[in-house]
């Protein structure tokens, strides 16, 4: 298993590096000229719908592209205080539906109670999995808990064949997946008649652009249920952010300028008009907010008058609040777009 | 000119345009046209043009249709696949000349 940037103390662990280097790029003219001309600047929210929560970078596993910089020693957690905000913020609102992510979500002390007490709102709650927490012995009734209340498991998988999805996910993840999804199948998950939704998330194993949505789907349900006998309900491609851990592979690889052009001249004004942060309210670990979370990453909270904490949160301001924006942007504008919920165009 | 090939160059392929728009676009239309879903889907036909990139060995439609299928959701197995069809085809087409050559020995020869 590789091992973060931040341990690595490789300078991409700054945002400031980041965005500096995502400036910089010749590659594609800056994101905002871009949007100007599609008719999208400034970008406004259009609502909230979705109210996502990241709870911290902690990990089971070290993905060669994770956007979080997540690894099994990072110590960033939400704390019981910080969730409790979160809770109370949103029982101000009628928001359909809460997001659960990170790091692995529920390896927070944290989750459950989340979980319990979004539902007990009577909230839609979708947990962003990868897989393999299920089978830590000390989550040996995780997947249980989740299907007892009914929460949306959102499974990354970027490819329905071991090498592929071990070498963007590590040794062995593959496998480990596989029989996660087992395990959800088992208690119902992804089955027809049932409501324990299973969905898949699959992004490119490399610098280069997803296929299209409805057509990987309907590969990755061919494969998986003729080789592993694994079922789910939909799947979702996301395009890779280049930011973070994806950015240092780009850039070693040799492939970052490419990249970013490759994003710029696939630039789709209906993605554009569709993006996620228009009606998603992200929540960081210590109760900042963002447009997303890759704004999240990159440590650009909300601005333009909105409020910067949940301890402020007011649905007034943030429901048309003004969207920041910067070159990684490209990453969800791209060809049919890119969300936590797919393609977008 | 270090080399008459550039990756560059391939960006200027709508360059062609300039010297005759409407070749350009009637090209263009039937382009478009042949790799767009069929009776076989887009990520077949790209599979066949990486194929046949590999026969015409042209390095831009190589580079072109590896990173197409890929974004169409191939894998490197069913890309290397592809290649083989190309060599198949372009080993079997020589070799099935050496009946030509068997003709004219047979002729020749007492």
């Amino acid at each position: 298993m590789g091992l973060t940037l931040l341990s690595r103390r490789d300078p991409l662990a700054s945002a400031d590096s980041q965005l500096a280097k995502l400036g910089a790029t010749s590659a594609c003219p800056p994101f905002g000229e871009k949007m100007a001309r599609a008719g999208f600047s400034p970008l406004y929210a259009t609502g909230i719908t979705v109210f996502q929560i990241n709870v911290g970078k902690f990990c089971n596993q070290t993905c060669r592209h994770c956007h979080v910089d997540a690894g099994p020693e990072r110590e960033e957690k939400m704390t019981r205080e910080t969730a409790e905000l979160c809770i109370e913020a949103l029982s101000r609102t009628d928001i359909p539906t809460v997001d659960i992510t990170g790091g692995a979500p529920e390896l927070n002390p944290n989750f459950r109670w989340l979980v319990e007490q979004a539902r007990a709102l009577d909230r839609h709650v979708m947990d962003r999995c990868n897989l393999s927490v299920l089978q830590l012995a000390p989550q040996s009734d995780l997947a249980a808990f989740l299907a007892r209340n009914k929460v949306e498991v959102v499974a990354s998988l970027p490819y329905f064949r071991s090498s592929q999805t071990d070498a963007q996910r590590g040794d062995g993840v593959f496998d480990k997946s596989i029989r996660g999804l087992r395990m959800l199948n088992e208690l119902g998950y992804g089955q027809k008649g049932s409501d324990l939704i299973l969905n898949l998330v699959q992004n490119p194993v490399g610098a280069y652009l997803p296929a299209r949505q409805d057509a990987v789907e309907t590969q990755f349900r061919r494969e998986l249920l003729k080789h592993h006998e694994v079922v789910f309900n939909n799947l979702y491609t996301i395009t890779n952010m280049p930011i973070s851990r994806f950015l240092e592979f780009l850039i070693q690889s040799g492939n970052y300028e490419g990249y970013m052009e490759r994003l710029a001249n696939a630039f789709n004004p209906a993605a554009a008009a569709g993006v996620m942060c228009r009606y998603t309210l992200s929540v960081g670990w210590e109760g900042t907010l963002y447009d997303c979370d890759f704004n999240q990453m990159l440590e650009l909270p909300l601005a333009h008058g909105a409020p910067r904490h949940i301890r402020d949160f007011d649905p007034a301001l943030l429901h048309r609040r003004r969207i920041v924006t910067a070159n990684h942007c490209y990453g969800c504008t791209a060809g049919a777009g890119s969300s936590c919920g797919g393609a977008v165009a | 000119m270090e080399t008459y090939y550039h990756p560059h160059d391939l960006t200027k392929f709508a360059d062609m345009g300039k010297g005759n728009k409407e070749l350009w676009e009637k090209f263009m239309a039937y382009y478009g046209a042949v790799f767009a879903d069929g009776a076989l889907t887009e990520r077949e036909k790209a599979l066949i043009a990486l194929g046949v990139a590999h026969a015409v060995q042209c390095p831009y439609c190589i580079d072109a249709y590896t990173q197409t299928c890929l974004e169409k959701g191939s894998n490197v197995e069913e890309m290397t696949e592809a290649s083989h069809v190309a060599c198949a085809i372009r080993g079997g087409s020589s070799l099935v000349h050496g009946v030509q050559m068997r003709n004219v020995v047979d002729k020749l020869s007492m």
